[in-house]
């Protein structure tokens, strides 16, 4: 036994502990009716009382569906785009790809917070550019903070904004690491350059993509927090499209307090993201052994 | 032939013109912020935002350089933060991932395994907070913005991998001579390791440093404000940035404040620094994240 390596690992242990695996016992506590006064293990019990106050809402379809849906569209659109893109820089040179890839990365470093304020610039109606800008041409603005109807597309937009020069430069990365032998080798036996980013190209680009699709849809149950709250500034006319579980359940805690729902639809939502973990990995190796991710 | 260079001419036209729009669409959202932050009030209010100012101003600067006490606390925070929890990120993660990188360590393998099961299942947000705020009693200080966050798994598999890469052979040499496995990480491993340390450091920098969730769920005092999450209460509650420019100043006559063009200044003073200073290290990050998306 090896007690050196060990006092080395114990800092970082501890922390694990104590910020990943004790919190798990706090899993009963939708089982519970907390009062901090006995304890959360003395608090007496209620059964799937929680549960079944949030499964006959409208809310847990609601936020669900939205959960779902939106962030299904996000991967999807992502992906095709930036795989596209990547395909097109690579036929770029070297000096204009550092250049491009600057400025798409930029978006990357913003916290939602800060894109609110520029999304706020852009939309609020009375100062907003766009509502003048319509205005300017004769047309009605909408007041786009109470439209739910604009809202899966200003998200998605507002996604793509922010995530698709990290996609676009991974998939690049990739490509740049493929045998330059292989294109040459096509070109001599007269493929064009469609052809071979069909033929090579893609296929090299392919592990990458399986691994981080699996590793979105596992994540496909847990919504980007900070987007849906700050962007839409947390407007209430807006939730019908734009509630989502992380929001919903953060709502449920810190602003109406009531932590037995709460911590239901949190293990709601931790159990159904396992399950799609292990279902998309089951998925991938089924596919391709080596990609998958255990 | 001829045909086929027009074609490929034609090619780099279209796709540079794609690229030069995505880039334009990438960064000029942003200055709309600064356009706003230098136009008077007034103006911003009648004719709304525009990319240059009609009427350029530094009224909004003045006006919070009056009272810039909040601003600085703010950046007090957010700095204090991001510099201890870095280096006490670093120094956990990395001897962490060393040990589990050490494959003759009987235990690295049930480690690795408590590393790895956190990114599959998470017991969510109010399990977390309730073990923070009730019985770590963190809520309300400095710690609930640093210690969640000291140990962050997907780091410590990034820097396995890299520690991985090192020959075991190095690690041999130095215990025949004597030294104890503190020794062989702290002198040999750590040096080798520049660029593993310099990645990590960064991701977790700019963790810490764009942050607000920790403020969001355990700061209620003004005094902890990160500057997100001044950013946050000021975009909500234009109140808060009323209240938080008196207390240093009472004379400020509230009626003529330029909150508008103050808030996107103060986004500006906030936000702006580090959206210059962090580009710089893009190479960095673009390792980071291809590292860990290739190998696992």
């Amino acid at each position: 036994m090896n007690w050196n390596l060990m006092i080395l690992a114990l800092p970082g242990l501890i922390f694990l502990l104590a910020f990943n695996y004790v919190p798990l016992f706090g899993l009963i506590i939708p089982f519970k009716n907390v009062d901090y006064a006995k304890g959360i293990f003395k608090s007496d019990w209620v059964g799937f009382d929680n549960f079944k106050f949030f499964f006959q809402s409208q809310d847990a379809f609601r936020v669900t569906r939205n959960t779902l849906l939106l962030n299904f569209t996000f991967i999807a659109v992502t992906m095709v785009l930036s795989i596209i893109l990547a395909l097109m820089l690579f036929e770029l040179s070297k000096g204009q790809v550092k250049i491009y890839q600057t400025a798409l990365f930029v978006p990357y470093f913003i916290s939602w917070i800060v894109a609110s304020y520029v999304l706020y610039a852009l939309l609020n109606p009375q100062l907003g550019m766009l509502p003048n800008l319509l205005k300017d041409m004769g047309k009605a603005a909408p007041n786009f903070y109470n439209e739910p109807k604009y809202w899966p597309f200003i998200l998605t937009v507002c996604y793509l904004w922010k995530n698709i020069g990290y996609m676009t430069i991974l998939f690049y990365t990739t490509l740049m690491g493929i045998d330059s032998s292989y294109f040459e080798a096509a070109a001599i036996d007269g493929a064009g350059k469609l052809k071979r980013a069909f033929y090579i190209s893609l296929p090299c680009l392919k592990p990458v993509i399986i691994i981080m699709s699996l590793l979105q849809i596992g994540k496909i149950f847990y919504a980007d927090f900070g987007m849906f709250y700050f962007l839409t500034r947390n407007s209430g006319t807006l939730y019908s499209v734009t509630d989502v579980i992380d929001t919903y359940v953060f709502r449920a805690l810190r602003v109406t307090g009531n932590i037995g729902m709460s911590s239901a639809v949190g293990l709601y939502q931790s159990l159904v993201g396992f399950a799609l973990v292990l279902i998309s990995n089951l998925v991938v190796r089924k596919i391709d052994k080596d990609s998958a991710i255990f | 032939m001829i045909e086929k260079r027009s074609n490929r001419y034609v090619q780099k036209i279209v796709f540079n013109g794609v690229f030069i729009l995505l880039a334009v669409i990438c960064v000029f959202p942003l200055l709309l912020i600064v356009s706003a932050a230098f136009t008077e009030e007034t103006s911003l209010a009648v004719e709304g935002y525009k990319l240059w100012p009609s009427k350029f101003s530094l009224d909004a600067f003045s006006y919070i350089l009056k009272s810039p006490k909040q601003i600085l606390m703010s950046y007090g925070v957010t700095i204090f933060v991001t510099v201890v929890g870095t280096i006490g990120g670093l120094l956990t993660t990395s001897m962490l991932a060393y040990v589990i990188a050490r494959k003759d360590f009987k235990f690295s393998r049930i480690l690795s395994f408590l590393v790895f099961f956190t990114l599959l299942f998470n017991g969510g947000m109010v399990p977390s907070y309730i073990m923070i705020s009730k019985y770590y009693h963190l809520k309300d200080t400095i710690w609930a913005l640093i210690l969640p966050y000291i140990v962050i798994p997907w780091h410590v598999f990034l820097m396995k991998g890299f520690f991985a890469d090192i020959p075991m052979s190095l690690v041999d040499a130095a215990k025949m001579d004597g030294a104890s496995e503190m020794r062989v990480f702290f002198s040999i491993i750590v040096p080798v390791s520049k660029p593993a340390f310099a990645t990590i450091g960064l991701l977790t920098a700019f963790t810490y440093w764009n942050d607000w969730w920790l403020s969001m769920l355990y700061i209620d005092d003004a005094k902890l404000t990160s500057l997100q999450y001044y950013l946050y209460r000021i975009m909500n509650n234009i109140q808060f940035l009323t209240t938080s420019m008196q207390a240093g100043n009472i004379s400020i006559d509230i009626s003529n404040m330029p909150n508008e063009t103050a808030r996107m200044a103060l986004c500006l003073l906030a936000a702006g620094p580090m959206l210059v200073i962090f580009p710089f290290f893009q190479k960095y990050f673009v390792k980071g994240l291809t590292v860990g998306a290739v190998k696992e």
